[in-house]
């Protein structure tokens, strides 16, 4: 299997991320690791933590609820309603982190996946966030200060933008 | 304090005008205040409030010599951003990576 590229479009001063990536797998495959409540905990959550499939209604008003537990036991609980689910091309659901200090800051998700020649799927994920600062608010969590010089990879950041 | 920092930084980044002021910056490493004014088929007053934008935001620094104002990019700010940049890439690449290896079980169940 060879090394794939995820690629993350976040534009500054927008308020959507859109991620995507290839896998080396049939799209109804790929489709079920995303809408299987036994298969989520393998991949959902980082390495660091488990997750557990509280809810996983997978049908338009469904709800789903995931919890990811550290090893001293906190919990980081995800929720959210599917809104439109068509396998297996694609799903639309809200998305709100509950760890916040308020409520409603929810996230429009939608997951597309492409049939690719040689039996290959691209998915493409959209997140749109109710504002620029939430987007960002979310993304800029435990983001260590680097301090590489980095006048020569500044282009290419900026491309990626 | 920390956030704050980030959101200027990002309103910072969103005009494209202040990202090719960087660039050049980028690019030459040092420039004048003119030099930059120079670049830009827009008034200088234009340029000097995107200057100052950007230095708000700490992406550039700003040094008075000799009646010139030199410009540079401010290398931590930007190894801030370059950080957020890839910590992103690492979270989603490592997602992936995991359903990789489920999608491989997968199909190999499918197989049988």
């Amino acid at each position: 299997m060879t090394a794939k590229t995820t690629n993350i479009l976040a534009e500054p001063g927008k308020q959507e991320i859109v991620i995507t990536r290839e896998f080396d797998a049939p799209r109804e495959l790929v489709f079920k690791a995303c809408t299987d409540p036994k298969l989520i905990p393998q991949w959902w959550g980082p390495r660091y933590l488990s997750t557990e499939v509280d809810k996983m209604d997978v049908r338009p008003g469904g709800q789903w609820r995931f919890i990811n537990r550290d090893a001293e036991g906190n919990e980081y609980a995800f929720h959210g309603v599917y809104h439109e689910v068509l396998a297996p091309e694609r799903v639309i659901d809200t998305f709100e982190f509950e760890g916040l200090p308020e409520t409603g800051h929810v996230t429009l998700e939608t997951m597309k996946l492409e049939e690719l020649p040689g039996g290959r799927t691209r998915l493409i994920t959209q997140s749109v966030f109710q504002s620029v600062a939430d987007r960002d608010g979310m993304l800029q969590g435990g983001m260590a200060e680097g301090t590489n010089d980095t006048y020569d990879r500044l282009a290419e950041l900026l491309k990626k933008m | 304090m920390v956030y704050n920092t980030y959101m200027d930084m990002f309103v910072a980044l969103a005009d494209p005008t202040r990202r090719s002021i960087l660039e050049l910056l980028a690019t030459y490493g040092e420039l004048s205040a003119t030099a930059i004014y120079e670049q830009f088929p827009v008034s200088p007053q234009a340029i000097s409030q995107h200057l100052k934008v950007l230095r708000e935001a700490h992406l550039v620094e700003m040094e008075k010599r000799a009646q010139k104002r030199l410009y540079r990019l401010n290398p931590q700010t930007l190894s801030q951003f370059e950080a957020w940049v890839t910590q992103m890439q690492q979270r989603w690449s490592e997602r992936f990576e995991a359903l990789d290896t489920v999608l491989e079980i997968e199909k190999k169940k499918k197989g049988e």
